[in-house]
């Protein structure tokens, strides 16, 4: 019985969000049929340009890879009740810290261990910059969502002033940035792909803090804080180490993005970190109900919504906004959607008579 | 920068009027990638109908429209990360391009160099001026123009056009570039009347309208009577000093429409030109040079037409001085020159003409400026 209950319940979790994502696709073909254009048409270049050839996976998966550690950073506070919306400003921390410590680092090292340095830095950094915000909620009640999105706005003060400060390069005249990281020392594709290694630390990342939240003491305690606060004290909890170790857990997530952008993408820390991964990672997050394999498949479709943005505005001439409004319909019908958890009788186990 | 995910009024307008533009054509699947011989893919890293640096790019784009046996594919608000590596990869692999504009500073390093290494056989030219010799690829080019120039001209029509002898002056970032923009302007407004003063405000980005329109309204509450501004959609300057009743010189491309009183004139890029030679000389299966750089006299900068603020004098000044940019005769840089802090910077006797290599470091604000390198 208990069994037959999980496989309803997986197959609920699994078949709704599908419904609500055919269900958006519907109204977006219909919002491209009042603007004038063929929808079928639409979906099938969005089917090329997401995952139609080979070059198109590539592009998805290479989107989709800063988008998962992004979302990270939202889904695990998530699972403590907490709404913490400043992956972005940890991000930038991270990207910055790491391009840091790659100018500390001496010369001729073992790339592995400068680039293991740079990872480290990187999510130390953004760790402790969320970690910030979890301390901030637990010992003085200030609240998370506010402070995280605020401490962002701080995070790319920061990074341009170190850019245009002490650490910029000397020879980075109109484009300030820190000194190069190197071409030798930069994180490589996988075998056979045009996709930064990246891709690979997300999905290793999802998979570990999926086994710490369902599967060890440490992530029940922790989804019990989520379910109540006052309960979970009584219960003789740590809330607050409990908290504060998961923010710090999340805010690495992002920062381990920012380092992978600096060490696998720009090869320098500049304004190019700022490119709202954090933002859109919050959006993944809650269409992956801030489960942290389901991250994975939905930073995925994201970025394949991305990738084949470019060849609506090439083919058809529809505006770069195009994608936006598909990202908002698909936001707004998989929250709604949310409301029919329950509802369905199918889904329900049959009490026993 | 964009939030990627949020729908902005703006976003959502421009989105109606593009796509209520586009119901009346009939499209078809493919239509441009069956029709043409060659494809050109441009990329831009904003709205290319955002009255600046981007529309410049489009309007370029837009000359080579017309020209038979091409194919031009564009797309707009491309961010500086592996997004733009992909645009252009997915505009060689899915459209066929063969020649790529890139045009956002910066799309140079490392995105164009590293999408040019992967495809040597195709052309891959860059707007910024960033080329070198031997350190980067020879499928890779890199083109600029001498702005100051027509900067130079705007500081003229505005000195005439002022009363309270202070113009201001809205940039980004202090960087060369810029810098470089701000010392023309003011010195070409100092030809006329020496005493003239700049007052600069940066504002820390490339896009930041709320802080371009906060900037425009703090100068002219202390008593600015011409702006003129260095960020990439000079809109909300110029609308706002319409609005408050003040003149304005543009900047990137014209926004005349915008202030059909007070525009005085603008520096403008004149990328049609630029664009049409590119293609005529890929087309024509000619060597593409790797660096092309220019003034007014090459035509790789314009100055917008007139307003009618400007008087008969100040008119036959800026004409005078135009015409000895045209004849490459006009050195802006002509000591002596002394910075905002009282250090001479080009000595008495020394000049540093529109090509000199130290232009292209400018640390310094020029006498007259008010405001600090360090912003």
């Amino acid at each position: 019985m208990a069994n037959a209950g999980r496989i309803l319940g997986a197959l609920e979790a699994l078949t709704i969000p599908m419904l609500a994502l055919a269900v958006s696709m519907v109204l977006f073909g219909a919002f491209v049929m009042i603007v004038g254009v063929d929808p079928v048409e639409v979906y099938a270049l969005m089917y090329k340009g997401a995952f139609g050839t080979s070059f198109s996976i590539q592009n998805t998966l290479l989107r989709a890879a800063p988008l998962i550690l992004a979302a990270l950073c939202t889904a695990l506070p998530a699972q403590l009740g907490m709404v913490i919306i400043g992956g972005e400003g940890a991000l930038v921390i991270g990207g910055l810290a790491a391009a840091a410590m790659a100018v500390i680092l001496p010369g001729g090292m073992p790339v592995l261990v400068f680039q293991g340095a740079m990872v480290i830095a990187g999510m130390s950094a953004g760790g402790a910059w969320i970690g910030i915000s979890g301390a901030l909620r637990h010992y003085r009640g200030v609240n998370e969502t506010i402070s995280s999105l605020l401490m962002t706005y701080i995070a790319i003060a920061i990074l341009n002033h170190m850019v245009f400060g002490p650490l910029r390069d000397p020879a980075s005249l109109n484009h300030p940035s820190t000194q190069p990281i190197g071409d030798e020392n930069m994180i490589g594709t996988i075998p056979g792909m045009d996709v930064h290694w990246g891709l690979i630390f997300g999905i290793v990342f999802c998979l570990f803090t999926y086994v710490l939240m369902y599967r060890t003491t440490f992530g029940f305690s922790a989804r019990m804080v989520g379910g109540n606060v006052r309960a979970a004290a009584m219960s003789g909890l740590p809330v607050g180490k409990l908290l504060i170790i998961t923010c710090v857990i999340a805010g690495s997530a992002a920062g381990l993005a920012g380092a992978i952008e600096v060490a696998a993408v720009h090869g320098a820390a500049n304004d190019a970190l700022i490119a709202g991964y954090g933002y859109t990672g919050i959006l993944v997050a809650f269409l992956a109900r801030q489960n942290p394999l389901a991250v994975i498949p939905v930073a995925i479709l994201l970025g394949g919504i991305d990738a084949s943005g470019g060849l609506l505005q090439r083919r058809l001439d529809l505006p770069d906004a195009t994608v936006l409004v598909l990202q908002g319909i698909i936001f707004v019908v998989i929250l709604a959607s949310e409301t029919l958890f329950g509802r369905i009788k199918f889904f329900q186990v049959k009490e026993a008579a | 920068m964009a939030n990627n995910f949020t729908i902005n009024r703006r976003h959502f307008l421009r989105g109606l009027a593009a796509t209520s533009a586009l119901s009346a054509v009939a499209v078809t699947p493919l239509r441009q990638a069956l029709a043409a011989t060659i494809t050109v893919g441009f990329v831009y890293v904003g709205a290319r109908d955002d009255y600046g640096y981007n529309q410049a790019h489009a309007e370029g784009a837009a000359a080579l429209k017309k020209l038979p046996g091409l194919n031009v594919v564009e797309e707009e608000s491309v961010a500086e990360t592996v997004a733009v590596q992909k645009t252009m990869e997915s505009m060689i692999n899915l459209d066929g391009a063969t020649l790529l504009f890139p045009t956002s500073f910066g799309y140079f390093d490392p995105h164009m160099l590293k999408v040019a290494q992967k495809y040597p056989d195709l052309t891959f030219l860059h707007c910024g001026g960033l080329w070198s010799e031997g350190k980067h690829p020879a499928n890779t080019g890199s083109y600029f123009g001498y702005i100051d120039e027509a900067q130079y001209l705007s500081g003229i029509a505005a000195a005439y056009a002022s009363k309270s002898k202070k113009l201001g002056f809205i940039a980004a970032i202090p960087i060369p570039q810029v810098l470089r923009n701000i010392n023309s302007f003011t010195l070409g407004a100092q030809s006329v009347d020496p005493s003239i003063t700049t007052q600069v405000i940066f504002t820390g980005g490339w896009s930041l309208p709320v802080k371009e329109a906060e900037a425009t309204n703090s100068l002219i509450d202390q008593g600015v009577d011409v702006v003129t501004c260095h960020v990439d959609g000079p809109k909300v300057v110029v609308e706002t000093a319409e609005k408050r009743g003040i003149y304005s010189c543009g900047y990137h491309a014209s926004q005349a429409p915008l202030a059909p009183k007070g525009y005085l004139t603008g520096a403008e890029w004149n990328w049609s030109k630029v664009y049409t030679d590119y293609v005529n000389m890929f087309m024509a299966g000619k060597n593409i040079p790797n660096l092309v750089r220019g003034g007014l006299k090459e035509g790789v900068v314009k100055t917008s037409p007139y307003g009618p603020a400007v008087s008969a004098e100040a008119r036959k000044h800026a004409d005078s001085v135009k015409a000895q940019f045209m004849k490459g005769e006009f050195v802006i840089y002509k000591g002596p020159i002394k910075d905002n802090k009282g250090n001479t910077v080009i000595a008495a006797g020394a000049s540093q003409g529109q090509t000199d290599i130290k232009l292209e470091s400018m640390d310094y604000l020029v006498e007259g400026v008010i405001g600090d390198v360090r912003s």
